[in-house]
């Protein structure tokens, strides 16, 4: 019944494109045999010189969670610019999902092409430091930006901005809209989310002192950085406390949906939102009032003070001990900190009167 | 006692008791029986839940998981499965968005119509490769997940789309109401009543069930077995991407990974509306009903101010308790209705019988 099939031939067509498409997507956008060329890594050495000068082509590989999200490919391309500017070659590789153990055979990859450095935002503190601590063994400098790995995993860390300022501002920034007065809830990502929850740490702090004696966190709800999720949540949250003042998102995804929400709905302008997020993705939600002020850090700047970093390490400027200092182009001059962490500054608050002078 | 009373007793009995065979032969009681409970439960606890603000958000909330159970319903029955059908309305999604913000001056109905397409030619990739080449639905479907949602990221590239990028007109479909009924959820009525007008009284909608039910017997049948279930797939597609645009107008900020793992809520809902995982019987109503209950339970937990951390945990807990509720009323009433037929033969008249499916 079968013998005659003109659709056969299309389907196995059709099938063979998808299995190249698929292909396409997870893979590295490098090219692999354009990298086996290159000299081996210098040792490691013992002691920094801050005056050496920078190298000449050095390669710099950025492996974010995922590539494809915005906010890291905005972070990336700020560490491709940088290295363009110091005469470096940058390129961003990494999987697809933000998996934990989804970065290893890139690291793998790196090493054996021999990169001079590798910019890691790590997916899991852990699950990546058996193979970076190879790549340092081959004298790959590793600097993690964005999310940490554990301390042993690389030489430095380039903190966004102190968790302690991040988590104390946005408390600071929602009391100034409601007045120092009434019940305020938390959006945030995924329960388990390291960042998110030490943030609202600092948040239950900056609460606790007597200016903000008026104000009461009622709940912490998890959107699980889904827009529908975090719909559902904020639905949730005018529902249960309808005399809620403000609420704060500390993700990108929830505000963004909280705003959606909220710009439709009566509450909108008197329950405050504020939190983190991209200028690009809230613009509307600024201009038309759903929101007063939120902040972030700007996420090129990032990926350049990474970039920089990841040169001084292989140019032996720094080895990433505290006290170190070294120059980030147009950012200026940076010192390493405790536990090798280089801290990139205050976030940038951003409202209807500069928010127009950011793209990102 | 006099007769006419008797007479007038024996009336209401029979009408009341005709009333309850037809109520209870409804396959989808148990999943309504369930969303009464929720509402009722969550509703005593906090009235607000039952506000109109509220309902509308429900609905809202729900619209669009339901278009896509319906789609997946047509799948189901023929003994198949889609699990693409995220990656599908993240396309559409995406691509609908892109041409909006790129292109200010497209007519917004046009782009929509070109994301259907978009997702009836995926749904055509499906139906091929399941239909014709003859690949397993759960593979062949798995590998397009994937294919479309890389697709879908090369295209972005790492792109956003926000709201501010995408014209005013078109973000209002995704919040207005048309006589206090969210556009959305209409549309999703609308697809439903069809959908399922034309699964009970099309042959070609019969057919679907016919090949889930047998497939040998389908093709002996004189069925059209591999045009069908490539039609089913172009559907389910092409209604995908519908879900997809509705995505769009309703979040407002797109990229590439828009409605990721949403096929297993899909399934979820399909299931837990009585669709028979095997094929051939189960109702669109049915899934969308299941769709209106998962999205009313995630709802329910975030105005019940349960503890965050508990809530996936209670939320797979009550799913699994509407999924039983259902269950054991299913059994009670067939074991009624053979008890019931067993007895004397005027007490069911042959219209009854019509009635039943």
């Amino acid at each position: 019944m079968t013998t005659r099939s003109p659709w056969r031939p299309v389907a196995l067509l059709a099938g063979l494109v998808l299995l190249t498409a698929a292909c396409g997507g997870g893979t590295t956008r490098s090219d692999v045999a354009a990298q086996q060329s290159s000299a081996p890594a210098t040792a490691a050495s013992a002691s920094a010189n801050p005056n050496a000068p920078l190298k000449q082509g050095l390669k710099i590989a950025f492996l974010p969670k995922q590539v494809n999200n915005p906010y890291f490919t905005i972070a990336d391309e700020g560490g491709i610019t940088a290295a363009k500017e110091f005469g470096g070659e940058g390129k961003e590789v990494g999987p697809s999902d933000a998996s934990a153990s989804s970065q290893v055979s890139y690291i793998n990859t790196l090493i054996q092409q021999q990169q001079d450095a590798i910019v890691i935002a790590a997916n899991d503190p852990n699950a990546v430091v058996p193979a970076l601590k190879q790549a340092m063994a081959a004298g790959i400098k590793v600097v993690s930006f964005d999310s940490d790995t554990a301390p042993d995993g690389r030489h430095v860390f380039v903190n966004q901005a102190g968790a302690e300022d991040l988590g104390r501002t946005q408390v600071q920034l929602l009391a100034e809209q409601i007045g120092h007065k009434g019940k305020i809830a938390v959006l945030s990502a995924t329960p388990n989310a390291t960042n998110q929850n030490t943030w609202i740490e600092f948040m239950k702090d900056e609460l606790s002192k007597p200016e903000y004696k008026d104000m009461e966190l009622v709940k912490v709800a998890y959107g699980n950085d889904d827009d529908q999720k975090s719909f559902t949540e904020t639905q949730g949250l005018l529902r249960s406390y309808p005399d809620l003042a403000g609420i704060i998102s500390p993700t990108t995804v929830g505000i963004a949906a909280a705003a959606r929400y909220l710009s439709e709905s009566p509450s909108k302008g008197k329950v405050k939102l504020t939190g983190l997020g991209t200028p690009n993705q809230l613009r509307k939600f600024v201009k038309d009032g759903t929101i007063e002020a939120f902040e972030l850090w700007n996420p090129a700047d990032l990926g350049y003070l990474a970039s920089y970093a990841a040169a001084a390490l292989a140019s032996g400027q720094i080895t990433g001990a505290e006290g170190e200092k070294f120059k980030a182009g147009k950012l200026g001059e940076y010192t390493v900190g405790a536990n090798g962490e280089v801290l990139l500054g205050k976030p940038t608050v951003f409202d209807k009167d500069n928010i127009d002078d950011f793209d990102f | 006692m006099t007769a006419t009373a008797t007479a007038g007793e024996t009336v209401r009995g029979r009408g009341g008791r005709r009333l309850v065979d037809r109520v209870a032969r409804v396959r989808e009681l148990g999943i309504v029986v369930a969303l009464a409970v929720l509402f009722g439960v969550t509703g005593a606890v906090n009235p607000s839940f039952l506000s109109y603000a509220s309902l509308r958000d429900i609905l809202l909330n729900s619209a669009i998981i339901a278009l896509l159970a319906v789609g997946q319903t047509l799948v189901v029955i023929t003994r198949n499965v889609d699990l693409s059908v995220s990656s599908v309305v993240g396309l559409a999604a995406f691509g609908g968005a892109l041409v909006l913000a790129d292109n200010p001056g497209v007519p917004i109905p046009v782009v929509i119509a070109g994301c259907v397409l978009l997702g009836a030619v995926c749904g055509a990739v499906n139906g091929l490769l399941v239909g014709a080449a003859k690949v397993p639905a759960l593979v062949a479907t798995l590998g397009t997940l994937y294919a479309f949602r890389g697709i879908d990221y090369a295209w972005a590239g790492g792109r956003q789309v926000n709201a501010a990028d995408m014209p005013e007109g078109f973000l209002a479909l995704g919040t207005s109401a048309v006589l206090g009924v969210p556009l959305l959820a209409l549309v999703a009525l609308v697809v439903l009543l069809v959908v399922g007008w034309m699964l009970r009284n099309l042959r070609s909608g019969r057919e679907l069930y016919a090949i889930g039910s047998n497939p040998e017997a389908a093709v002996l049948a004189g069925i059209r077995v591999r045009r069908r279930i490539v039609a089913a797939f172009v559907a389910n597609g092409a209604l995908a991407g519908l879900a997809g645009v509705m995505w769009a107008a309703r979040f407002g900020t797109v990229d590439a990974t828009v409605a990721t793992g949403k096929e297993l809520d899909v399934i979820a809902a399909v299931v837990v509306g009585g669709v028979a995982i095997f094929g051939g019987s189960g109702t669109v109503y049915g899934a969308a009903l299941g769709a209106l209950l998962l999205s009313s339970i995630t709802s329910a937990l975030a105005v019940l101010r349960v503890d965050a951390l508990a809530q996936m945990a209670i939320n797979g807990a009550l799913l699994i308790a509407a999924i039983a509720l259902d269950r054991v009323l299913a059994l009670r009433v067939a074991a009624a209705l053979r008890r019931a037929k067993e007895r004397p033969p005027n007490r069911i008249t042959p219209s009854d019988h019509s009635e039943a499916r």
